[in-house]
């Protein structure tokens, strides 16, 4: 039962904390999709004066988005491992490239199906990795 | 390859050292923070933000020279530098478990970069 070496057994607790940290980043990659759609829309008719960016609403939604996300990350990295959770934020890429297909019309292919599948796949092995 | 990309695949390299930075900055904020959610506003924090807001604003920039294909899996790169970090300034584990996952998603970045074509 008293297996110094495995972290996991010694203190449950900071397990269980270290897995939560771990969903909430895979949840809130999606927040980090939103933005990154709304920043190419807001980046398509960018003026750079103060009424034309306040009034640039996928530019103020991407970066509530942003900030969401980016408070997320920090409550997360209070328990989890940094080497762990910032590689996870490429699920990103899954949703921005599925989001796109649906939102913004863009047509899939071979390489951006099996990117996709490759990085969900990188971060299953990943996250099994830090579970020890 | 034509200079306009040259610099885009520089300013993309750039974004990522400085993001990699940003996430240590993160991290450093993050193990400072107490129960209080008003925690989260502390120089660490606050600076880690900057970084990450700067990397975001370079990444852009270098986004108008192109060819997302080339640049895609160069952003993939500050994986690899926060990985490098994270063993260096906070002594976490790094195992075969944490480098198989990262070169599968570097892998899997590269095939969507090469898909956006």
């Amino acid at each position: 039962m008293n297996t110094p070496s495995n972290p996991s057994a010694a203190a449950p607790q900071v397990a269980a904390a270290r897995r939560q940290a771990t969903l909430i980043v895979c949840a809130c990659t999606v927040l980090n999709a939103i933005a990154q759609l709304l920043f190419k829309m807001a980046s398509k008719n960018l003026v750079l004066t103060v009424p034309a960016l306040l009034t640039n609403f996928p530019l103020i939604g991407g970066c509530a988005c942003y900030g969401l996300f980016t408070i997320a990350m920090v409550l997360a990295l209070r328990e989890g491992e940094l080497s762990m959770l910032y590689p996870i934020i490429a699920l990103s890429y899954v949703w921005v490239t599925i989001l796109s297909y649906f939102l913004l019309k863009e047509s899939p292919n071979v390489f951006k199906n099996v990117g996709i599948v490759t990085i969900v796949i990188g971060v299953a092995v990943l996250g099994r990795g830090g579970r020890k | 390859m034509s200079p306009v990309l040259l610099r885009s695949m520089f300013l993309v390299f750039l974004a990522g050292i400085v993001g990699s930075f940003g996430a240590v900055f993160l991290k450093l904020g993050a193990m400072r923070m107490t129960k209080s959610i008003w925690s989260l506003i502390n120089s660490r924090l606050i600076f880690g933000v900057s970084l990450y807001l700067g990397s975001t604003v370079i990444y852009l920039s270098a986004l108008k020279g192109g060819e997302l294909s080339v640049l895609y899996p160069m952003v993939s790169l500050g994986y690899i530098w926060t990985l490098l970090w994270s063993k260096l300034f906070f002594k976490e584990a790094i195992g075969g478990a944490k480098f198989a996952g990262l070169a599968l998603i570097v892998l899997g970045v590269v095939l969507v970069g090469m898909g956006t074509a």
